[in-house]
């Protein structure tokens, strides 16, 4: 099917020279395939840092009374175990993801700003060693819960809250660095006769999520500026004393915030949409409409914010407003969910381990997005805000819905990527085995958060006590599965058996029907052909 | 779109991001979020335009936030009133300090929607006070509400907090 | 033979758990679902929920329903091919439309319950200013010159380490607010501090207490009884410690309460003016202070480094006593040190201020008598 040799073969005295040698390759590199593979790399160290932190809670909640830390040090905790999830796991692994599939999926020889690519990733460690230096300093890591409400993370905030907003700063310098060159690559390097229209549905939602992001990072920035300018140079944004307002900095925080739960989410539609429709062996069905649906949940996500603020006591008009918007999200939502179902509907299925992870991803984040439902309907909303249904609900869209998508598309990939199939059978138990622990792990969240436990508490009361056993069972046995996972992503690179080209019998697109596995180190020198 | 056409939207946000400041007073002022009272010259009052069919609870609360030595109380805790009319409440102040004190009140009002319509012509709080030491003040607040006021309010709550302004 | 292995602990974990699930289906208080309230708006509220609920269950039994029967039959492995349709514009109104209609269909109810929720439409017949100070909340009576600190119960702080059978675990006080049923009760909440959220989901009240700014909210409760909640807003190191528990009784009860605690106010401004011996204040400090300042000043007055400062060996502490007494009474503004002066009568803070200067490491060796703090408010 693929040509690439003959191109290879046409153009080697100019094009073959593959990667440097040694540790400088990955330091100097500007290859879109190894900035990809660091940014995977990143994300999977701080889903295990951000995961060994979330041990440490379901440990201390166990069982009732304080056993293992003190609730300072648990709010440091939960505190960096959103942040380093949040900014450390699933954003650079979608970024990690983009740059290794943007270019190969549309035809194109490398990102459109190699050198910024590699400024971009590599700002990254260091915003994440100062983050994580504060744990050890004196007066601990930041501990406001990874909101950073005013004026806990202002006035009562210790001194080392000024690293984590360096850290901020770098971060978002990095995420719409990385946004700037995924726009660029794909309005600008697409193969000729590669449409907008023609794009793999994961170009399409990475190309809304940057833009999402170059909007909205620079209001974060914006938000911990003032946040600085508030602890050290007088100012008074966030503080009543000076004519300010605690409750504008949530304002401000959320129109940042709900977009960025949006970006941490429509690459992973893009992911499932290109899943699906290889093991039904049937086209997508309404690609069309599944733009569509991207970008109006990505217009609608600069419209809701206020619903994350229905206890603050905003007026009645208000309230009415952002339940309407944010129940309205719900009809795009649904449009993809029913796509996908459609899809499968009459193909003719097999079950390998990425179609797994993403029937799980689709199941699973629908009901992430019942009890997102529930939650925009304001009235009720008074009684979910802020307990364990809110923690079950973000983990049910986070962690079975986006990282359960960045784990198919890792398994989806991964051949491609190494030339290796992964071990079949190690792929399914990590699947089984994640699944029926992520269940037993959150789903109980739901039935304490209705029973009234508030979250980010160290403590409960005794009523509390068995479903909050049952979920840090679950949570250990989820935690050991990404454990076992580490050991299947080695077992990967180091071997397998050889991957064919296509690597699925369904599969189509440019990577899979123009590249070998793996694909040289610079594909594409020359455009492929666009049907 | 050029990369460097690309590098004006973060820049713009982050601008919009301390836009959002204004553009969120603005807000305020329309909706009555966060109870932010209004303030009227007193020659725009049309002394005609008094609704005495319409009474409503004006309760006054007073509080002193961290570091302010001082006592702040309503003379009067509430009051009942037309709305068109212009009243008068006066609240004391008194400081428990050898030193000179400096505060600085902030004002805010429940229901939210009262807000908008709780227009005030003096008031303490339209500048910073200070105190000398052991000083008593009695400070007088002018205010009428708006006679478009939602037939649904009959309770307002007007409360007062009293921030320092010491620093160090 | 791994998988098999693998299978048979699995087997074991699930039955393990089944019978974790029936071992506390024994436990009464197990609750699987929303709280039922006490209140005629928490009763809607939870109208509402189920409706919402049932709505989102029959949405997943048709998508999941269908996704089942797509893996059962449309697999490759039975034979199925694969058919070619992948657009159609009828079925994509379809899906658009219908749920478009639910969820007019849920925001219906929802805005009329939304309506009632913020009622200010009758007057309230009491006014109860509810305040967030980390971590305690104070109640005042703002038409009965009635006001207390409500804090985590001894009770509950003496078993942290294992709470075992302790009933109402970090949910007792030492002292409930009291209300009466049947009344209109309007709750006006502030904070001192950073934001908490005074919740009770029994009387379905959830509000945000924010420096500076005042929220309102309503409750009329229907029957007696004790209903407790807790801070639902993160406010630092011991958000999970300050829980709410409201006594809800007749009228009459509730009047003779307000007698008792008026009384008792008298009693304590009393003794505020008698002289106090050395030995008397530093055992009544050393109560005041572990209930509140070890929580950030630490038991043995250590603080927590980099952010609370300790107590052994402070300047403040050291220094001269109108500068401590000024500290205590008036807290410091820009940083979490609370002004004891709203919380505390004269006779405890003159008694922690001599129990600080005189114990926990320092031996400054004077007294401070309440009159001395009666001085400084």
């Amino acid at each position: 099917m693929y040509t690439e040799t003959t191109h290879d073969a046409a153009h080697g005295e100019h094009h073959d020279h593959g990667p440097a040698k040694g540790l400088m390759r990955w330091v100097t590199t500007t290859n879109h395939k190894d900035i990809g593979t660091l940014y995977l790399w990143l994300a999977f160290i701080m889903l295990l840092y951000g995961g060994s932190m979330a041990m440490i809670i379901r440990l201390e909640l166990f069982q009732p009374g304080l056993q293992w830390v003190e609730p300072h040090f648990f709010n440091q905790m939960t505190t960096m175990h959103g942040l380093v999830m949040v900014f450390g796991a699933i954003m650079p692994a979608f970024v990690g993801l983009a740059n290794w599939l943007v270019p190969i999926m549309i035809g194109a020889p490398d990102m459109a700003l190699p050198r910024m690519n590699n400024w971009s990733f590599w700002i990254l460690p260091f915003a994440f060693t100062m983050l994580a230096s504060t744990t050890f300093m004196e007066g601990g890591a930041p501990a406001f819960g990874w909101t950073f409400y005013a004026p806990l993370s202002t006035t009562f905030a210790p001194d080392t809250t000024d690293f984590f907003i360096f850290a901020v700063h770098l971060m978002g310098i990095s995420s719409v660095m990385g946004a700037i060159n995924i726009i660029a690559t794909i309005l600008n390097m697409r193969a000729p006769g590669m449409t907008l229209m023609k794009m793999p549905l994961f170009v399409w939602t990475w190309l809304i999520t940057a833009y999402l992001l170059i909007a909205v990072m620079p209001v974060l920035a914006g938000a911990v500026t003032m946040m600085l300018t508030d602890r050290h140079f007088g100012t008074s944004f966030f503080d009543a004393a000076g004519g300010g307002d605690p409750v504008m900095f949530q304002h401000i925080f959320w129109f940042f915030g709900h977009p960025e739960v949006y970006i941490m989410i429509l690459p992973a539609f893009g992911i499932i949409s290109a899943i699906i429709p290889t093991f039904a062996r049937k086209p997508l069905f309404g690609y069309s409409s599944m733009v569509y649906a991207t970008a109006s949940i990505a217009i609608l996500s600069f419209m809701v914010w206020a619903h994350h603020m229905f206890t603050t006591g905003m007026p009645v008009a208000g309230e009415l407003y952002f339940m309407y918007a944010t129940i309205l999200i719900s009809v795009p939502t649904g449009v993809k969910v029913f796509n996908w179902v459609t899809t499968m509907w009459k193909g003719s299925m097999t079950f390998e381990t990425p179609m797994l992870w993403a029937l799980g991803f689709i199941v699973m984040f629908t009901i992430g997005g019942f009890s997102g439902l529930m939650l925009g309907v304001a009235p009720v909303d008074t009684q979910y805000h802020d307990t364990y249904f809110v923690v079950a609900h973000f983990h049910y869209v986070l962690v079975t819905g986006a990282l359960y998508s960045i784990i198919a598309a890792f398994y989806y990939w991964v051949p491609k990527w190494t030339g290796h199939m992964y071990d079949e059978k190690l792929g399914k138990i990590h699947f089984w085995w994640s699944t029926i622990a992520v269940n037993v792990l959150f789903f109980p969240q739901h039935f304490v958060g209705l029973a009234g436990m508030p979250r980010r508490i160290p403590d409960y009361s005794l009523q509390f006590a068995e479903f909050n056993m049952i979920s840090s069972i679950g949570g250990f046995a989820f935690g050991l599965a990404q454990v076992f996972f580490l050991y299947i992503v080695i077992k990967t690179i180091k071997g397998g058996e050889k991957a064919s080209a296509q690597v699925w019998e369904g599969a189509t697109g440019l990577e899979f029907e123009h590249l070998p596995s793996p694909p040289p180190y610079h594909s594409f020198t020359e455009a492929p052909p666009v049907k | 779109m050029s990369p460097l056409k690309l590098a004006a939207i973060p820049l713009l946000m982050f601008g919009f991001g301390f836009a959002l400041v204004p553009l969120y007073d603005v807000f305020c002022d329309i909706t009555g979020l966060n109870g932010k009272t209004g303030r009227i010259e007193a020659a725009e009052i049309d002394a005609n335009k008094v609704d005495t069919s319409r009474t409503i609870e004006v309760r006054f609360l007073a509080n002193t936030n961290t570091g302010l030595p001082w006592d702040f109380q309503p003379v009067v805790k509430k009051m009942e009133i037309h709305p068109g009319q212009v009243y008068e409440a006066v609240f004391r102040v008194r400081s428990a300090s050898d030193r000179t004190t400096l505060g600085q009140a902030v004002p805010s009002v429940s229901p939210g929607l009262a807000a908008q319509h709780f227009n005030k012509t003096e008031c303490f709080c339209f500048t910073q006070q200070e105190l000398a030491g052991r000083e008593t003040r009695d400070m007088p607040l002018r205010f009428i509400v708006g006679t478009d006021i939602s037939e649904d309010i009959q309770q307002i709550t007007l409360s007062y907090t009293f921030f320092s302004l010491d620093k160090g | 033979m791994i998988f098999n292995k693998l299978s048979r602990r699995f087997l074991v974990i699930v039955t393990g758990l089944a019978s974790m699930f029936s071992m506390s289906a024994a436990h009464a208080e197990y609750a699987l679902n929303m709280t039922e309230s006490v209140t005629p708006i928490g009763q809607q509220l939870y109208g509402l929920h189920m409706l919402v609920l049932w709505i989102c269950v029959v949405i997943g039994v048709v998508v999941f329903g269908a996704m089942a029967w797509s893996i059962i039959y449309h697999r490759k492995s039975k034979g199925a091919v694969a058919a070619n349709f992948h657009e159609s514009t009828t079925v994509e109104i379809v899906w658009t439309v219908v749920p478009l209609l639910i969820l007019i269909g849920i925001a219906i109810p929802a805005t009329g319950t939304l309506l009632d929720l913020e009622d200010a439409k009758t007057d309230a017949d009491i006014t109860l200013q509810v305040t967030g100070i980390q971590w305690k909340w104070k109640y005042t009576y703002v038409d009965e010159d009635v006001s207390f600190i409500s804090s985590l119960a001894q009770s509950s702080r003496d078993v942290v380490s294992d709470p075992t059978g302790n009933e109402n675990y970090l949910l007792e006080v030492d002292e409930p607010v009291v209300l009466p049923i049947n009344k209109k009760i309007r709750f006006l909440f502030h904070s001192s501090d950073v934001i908490h959220a005074w919740w009770v989901p029994e009387l379905a009240v959830k509000q945000d207490s924010v420096p500076g700014f005042i929220n309102d909210s309503w409750a009329t409760i229907e029957k007696p009884g004790i209903y407790r909640g807790q801070c639902a807003e993160l406010c630092g190191k011991d958000h999970g410690f300050m829980p709410i528990v409201v006594n809800a009784v007749t009228e009459a009860e509730y009047e003779q309460w307000l007698v008792s605690k008026k009384e008792e106010a008298a009693a304590a401004a009393a003794s505020a003016e008698q002289e106090w011996s050395m030995k008397d204040l530093l055992a009544r400090g050393e109560t005041v202070y572990q209930a509140n300042c070890s929580a950030c000043h630490g038991p043995t007055g250590a603080g927590i480094p980099g952010a609370f400062p300790a107590m052994t060996g402070s300047p403040v502490v050291l220094g001269d006593p109108a500068g401590h007494i000024d500290v205590v009474v008036n807290g410091k503004a820009g940083t979490a040190m609370a002004a004891f002066k709203g919380q505390l009568n004269d006779v405890d803070i003159a008694a922690v201020v001599t129990y600080e200067r005189n114990a926990l490491g320092n031996s400054v060796g004077d007294m401070v008598q309440p009159s001395a703090i009666k001085n400084a408010r």
